[in-house]
């Protein structure tokens, strides 16, 4: 029982920091490779290669004057940012990030969790999200927070629904199961999702976007109109609290598309791979290989959502809820009807 | 009437399924960022690397003192009337006796004032001159927190005795050739023929 918590507890701090380390190097490879984009250098002054400045940067926040309106609600006002990190950090407890690992005779899973309803966990808990940029927006008493907290807020919820149904097509195709353990586990033998489910994981993939509020639908914080949206009114930590939060969940978005929909830790020729390196199922060598193709998707999948940030301009308001409502709710709905009909033939759907 | 070929009829008209779509036109902004990080990037990292710079590049002024030390400026004035930019002022004054180690000619410019926010760096002070005392070096005007620190007096401008400051370089065969003409062939101190030599 003890060696059980131990190995659990292990697993929470790998995931964890890995989701942070992820963030934290996230914020400069954002700008290293807006400047490659923008033909420009990019930061390369603290450390070769500017290696440590988001060490800079997190010192930088950490020092700055710690500012709470006295209008604003003060418990909610705190409660905001904590939310919101404190559910993006939660998404990433259900993803396995390789294979397991067998030692000694005992198998360990290298995932926190493994729920049956994962997605829908997932699902859950990126709604909840939407509470912290919500309370901390009303909580900071200014109306340009408020505007930036109604705009995520309908934004999340209106672009959750395609998401929902274009993710529902991707459990039918794997045969109903609920566990990403078990829909990464299908795609070693066998095509990746990708293949099935073409159109949902391109409403998946917008939906991601506006659900992480990156460019083009980053309105709530739109510094055009809304000063900084939702986080307007804070400083230092706090406002490091919402950066940080929305680079994880890029990071596990991007693990989360990279596994739906892209196998994961399995690769091309991956099993022919390790027998012909003799490694057997179960090794630690295994896993790392796997970890590392996983990562390499995610890194891509990172770059994709920065390169659509750094070439699109952002979406008037209208032309969002448009988008969201008369564009991918009937895509996803279209996608769920042939999905369902192509199953149905292929004799895997019983009603 | 038409001043131009480039006038554009500005149509509004409806956007094909394809335009409204977006999808072709966030392609090709993606294709046009992604070309981009294939280019080379035309940043100099400042403090570390420098552009390369011409070697008569018409930078900060320098007031030339002659072999002996002595400064060349007579204040004459004609620096002053050549700027374009009325940046220059002087006062002039009478050279004592004792001091003939200092000046050249009977009389020197007591103050010798550039606006350097007014000077645009055109050079005529320097063809002006006629007494070989004004050059434009490769020196660059500092920064400055106030507009007064950008008037530069005799303190600055003037060559320091033991830091000489070679502007052999500007001294073009074209301005030879022009100090050569009568009339304004005053100054001995440099032959341009000498140069020519050495350069060919």
């Amino acid at each position: 029982m003890i060696s059980f918590i131990i190995y659990k507890a292990i697993v929470c701090l790998a995931v964890f920091l890995l989701s942070l380390g992820v963030a934290a190097y996230a914020t400069l490879w954002e700008r290293k490779f807006a400047a490659f984009l923008q033909d420009r250098v990019g930061p390369d002054k603290a450390g070769p290669w500017g290696l440590l400045q988001p060490l800079a940067d997190g010192g930088k926040m950490f020092f700055k004057e710690e500012i709470i309106p006295n209008v604003s609600n003060r418990f909610l006002f705190i409660l905001g940012p904590s939310l919101f990190m404190l559910t993006s950090l939660m998404t990433g407890s259900v993803i396995p990030w390789a294979k397991d690992v067998t030692i000694d005779g005992k198998t360990y899973a290298l995932q926190i969790t493994d729920i049956n309803i994962g997605i829908l966990y997932l699902l859950g808990v990126v709604s909840i999200g939407v509470y912290g940029i919500m309370i901390a927006g009303w909580a900071s008493n200014n109306k340009y927070a408020l505007l930036g907290a109604i705009r995520a807020s309908s934004q999340m919820i209106s672009y959750e629904i395609a998401m929902g149904i274009s993710i529902i097509a991707l459990i039918i195709t794997a045969g109903g199961t609920l566990s990403i353990r078990e829909i990464l586990a299908q795609q070693d033998q066998g095509l990746a999702n990708i293949v099935y489910q073409p159109l949902g994981f391109i409403i998946f993939f917008v939906c991601a976007l506006a659900e992480t509020n990156r460019a083009p639908f980053d309105l709530p914080e739109c510094e055009s109109e809304l000063v900084g949206g939702y986080h307007t009114e804070y400083s230092s930590m706090k406002l490091g609290l919402f950066l940080f939060a929305e680079y994880i969940n890029m990071f596990i978005s991007s693990a989360i598309m990279a596994g739906l929909y892209f196998g994961g830790y399995n690769f091309p020729f991956a099993s022919e791979l390790y027998s012909a390196m003799g490694l057997e199922e179960g090794s630690w060598v295994i896993s790392l290989i796997g970890f590392g193709a996983y990562f390499t998707k995610i890194f891509i999948f990172i770059c994709v959502f920065m390169w659509v940030r750094w070439t699109l301009p952002r979406f008037r308001y209208d032309q969002l809820m448009n988008l969201g409502w008369r564009t991918l709710l009937p895509l996803s709905l279209l996608n769920l009807a042939i999905t369902v009909a192509v199953e149905y033939f292929r004799g895997n759907i019983h009603f | 009437m038409q001043l131009t070929n480039r006038r554009k009829v500005v149509s509004n008209k409806e956007q094909s399924f394809a335009e409204r779509l977006y999808l072709p036109a966030v392609a090709k902004g993606m294709f046009i960022t992604a070309s981009h990080l294939f280019k080379k990037t035309p940043t100099t990292k400042y403090p570390e690397q420098t552009r390369p710079m011409a070697p008569v590049y018409r930078g900060q002024h320098v007031l030339k003192r002659d072999e002996n030390g002595a400064e060349r400026c007579t204040a004459c004035g004609l620096c002053a009337v050549a700027c374009p930019a009325e940046a220059i002022t002087m006062e002039s004054a009478e050279r004592k006796k004792g001091e003939e180690s200092l000046y050249r000619e009977e009389k020197y410019a007591k103050t010798y004032e550039i606006n350097m926010l007014r000077c645009i760096f055109c050079g005529l002070c320097e063809e002006a001159c006629p007494k070989e005392a004004i050059f434009l070096t490769d020196r660059i005007v500092d920064a400055e927190y106030e507009r007064e620190d950008f008037v530069y007096g005799k303190d600055k401008l003037v060559e320091k005795t033991d830091k000489r400051i070679d502007v052999t370089k500007r001294q073009t065969l074209e301005v030879a050739e022009f100090k050569k003409i009568e009339g304004t062939k005053h100054n001995t101190l440099w032959d341009g023929k000498k140069q020519l030599k050495d350069k060919h």
